[in-house]
């Protein structure tokens, strides 16, 4: 298997900060506006944009909710492994809230659709919106797109994007991997 | 990741550690589901259940029930009562002409020892045991563990004591594998007509002075006096009966430590435990109902992951 840096621990850094500015523009003090991290690995990405957004920009009372969609999965024992769920902590109601909802990588937009149906569960929010580390173009089965993308980026399909983090590999980096 | 290693759910003791830790962890997830405002999730929309209660059973039949319908699941629910059994069909063909109907898991209770067990060798579909006559009652078993889990953080270690109608009873088996599977002590109290002579070879202490078993234990598990299934004379009186194996608020105050009273259900007040007791702070029997629901929605899902299309 060969890999190909994508982004490394400053770019990505950069990316977030980025992010977190837009992110205000838009939902100024977030005093109606809730983030969701979409389980495992979204969860990562939210963590961390909330902390830029509380430390650099004093941001209070930000909302964080994690989201798990493994019973809303379309693929659902079609797949060779089973599914694993992990938790769900959404300590807040998100009825008429603005919720961003955020993933590490947007693939195919099936892990955004079981997440857009999770989301109902817990009320009517008043608006979706989609933030992304990575939205691999060309790749999508639904019609899903990012309101906020850190990278957007060219693969095939036998490629895979490989978004590490500090917390679990102990830097941050993207990398592109290619079966050989 | 994680599967069951097991096909079908036809008793405790079929199943490993590994299995009962992941129908934990499952049922953990779904208990956080059943308490959100829509408790309801798609996994299961295109799965077809067949409920076959060939007993009469209420609470069970409606966690399963619910349970299913909580996962998205079609259901059909029969009845041996308005069924073509009372006509002279067998269970095979009652359960071949069910599974016509493209029905991808069956959950069964029958009077008959090993009827889930028969079934699953003949019959091409998951199957779930809900009580097979006096043998196991899985689910049940779970579901008690769990609460017993989620009550004292643990399983292991704990001493539980089942009171009452071991003989009659499907749950007590079950508990006695599930438990011991997950390292607790358990011992069984109860009139000695009412207590199964192998008992002891199953690694289960008997004890029947009520008061010197609720000393030892940190659990005890109240069974129901199966009267519909008593066709002799087990003990002299309902009275006397109530008088030496009834747990009431006298006999748990004078322990000196606070113990978990738990019950399957359906309960007689006044017989084997009180109504004081029975709705006291030291019981879980409420938490025992609702965790039921969330235990059931596991099992199913993860049986149902097994099913590929």
């Amino acid at each position: 298997m060969s890999s190909k840096l994508l982004l490394n621990s400053k770019e990505i850094d950069i990316i977030l900060h980025r992010l977190a500015c837009q992110l205000i523009e838009n939902h100024n003090d977030f005093s109606n506006t809730v983030l969701i991290g979409l389980q495992p690995r979204g969860t990562f990405l939210a963590k961390r944009l909330k902390e830029i957004l509380i430390k650099d920009y004093h941001i209070k009372d930000l909302q964080l909710g994690l989201l798990d969609i493994t019973f809303y999965r379309d693929d659902f024992r079609r797949r060779q492994e089973p599914l694993e769920a992990t938790n769900t902590e959404i300590p807040f109601l998100i009825e008429d809230k603005n919720v961003i909802l955020i993933d590490d990588v947007l693939f195919s937009g099936r892990s955004i659709r079981a997440g857009l149906s999770a989301i109902q569960d817990f009320g009517r929010p008043n608006l979706v919106e989609l933030l992304v580390l990575i939205d691999r173009r060309f790749s999508r089965h639904l019609p899903i797109q990012p309101n906020y993308r850190g990278r957007q980026v060219d693969a095939i399909n036998k490629e895979k994007v490989k978004v590490c983090w500090k917390e679990t590999h102990k830097k941050d980096a993207v990398y592109l991997e290619q079966n050989i | 990741m994680k599967q069951l290693s097991v096909d079908h759910l036809l008793g405790i003791k079929y199943l490993n550690k590994n299995d009962i830790d992941l129908i934990f962890e499952t049922a953990n997830h779904f208990k956080e589901v059943i308490n959100r405002p829509i408790k309801k999730v798609p996994s299961l929309r295109d799965i077809t259940i067949a409920n076959l209660f060939f007993e009469n059973s209420t609470r069970t039949k409606l966690s399963f029930e619910i349970a299913e319908k909580r996962l998205s699941a079609d259901i059909l629910n029969f009845s041996a009562g308005q069924s073509s059994v009372k006509k002279g069909e067998t269970l095979i063909d009652t359960v071949n002409n069910i599974l016509s109907m493209k029905v991808d898991i069956v959950v069964m209770r029958h009077a008959n020892v090993g009827a889930g067990v028969f079934l699953s060798k003949h019959v091409d579909a998951k199957i779930i045991n809900a009580g097979d006559g006096t043998h196991e009652h899985p689910t049940q078993a779970l579901l008690d563990s769990y609460s017993i889990k989620e009550k004292l953080g643990t399983v292991k270690g704990k001493k539980v004591l089942i009171v009452g109608d071991v003989l009659h009873s499907r749950v007590a088996l079950s508990n006695i594998f599930a438990l011991q599977l997950q390292g607790a002590q358990v011992k069984v109290c109860g009139p000695t007509t009412l207590i199964p002579k192998y008992i002891t070879s199953l690694g289960v202490e008997v004890e029947t002075n009520l008061k010197k078993a609720l000393d030892w234990c940190d659990v005890a598990n109240v069974l129901r006096v199966q009267h519909e299934r008593m066709d002799i004379k087990y003990f002299p009186s309902t009275r006397e009966y109530t008088q030496l194996f009834g747990i009431n608020q006298q006999i748990l105050d004078s322990l000196d430590k606070k113990i978990v009273i738990m019950h399957p259900g359906p309960i007689n007040r006044g017989v084997e435990i009180t109504s004081d007791v029975a709705d006291s702070k030291q019981s879980i029997i409420l938490n025992q109902v609702e965790n039921g629901v969330a235990i059931r929605m596991a099992v199913i899902y993860l049986l149902a992951q097994q099913i590929k299309r």
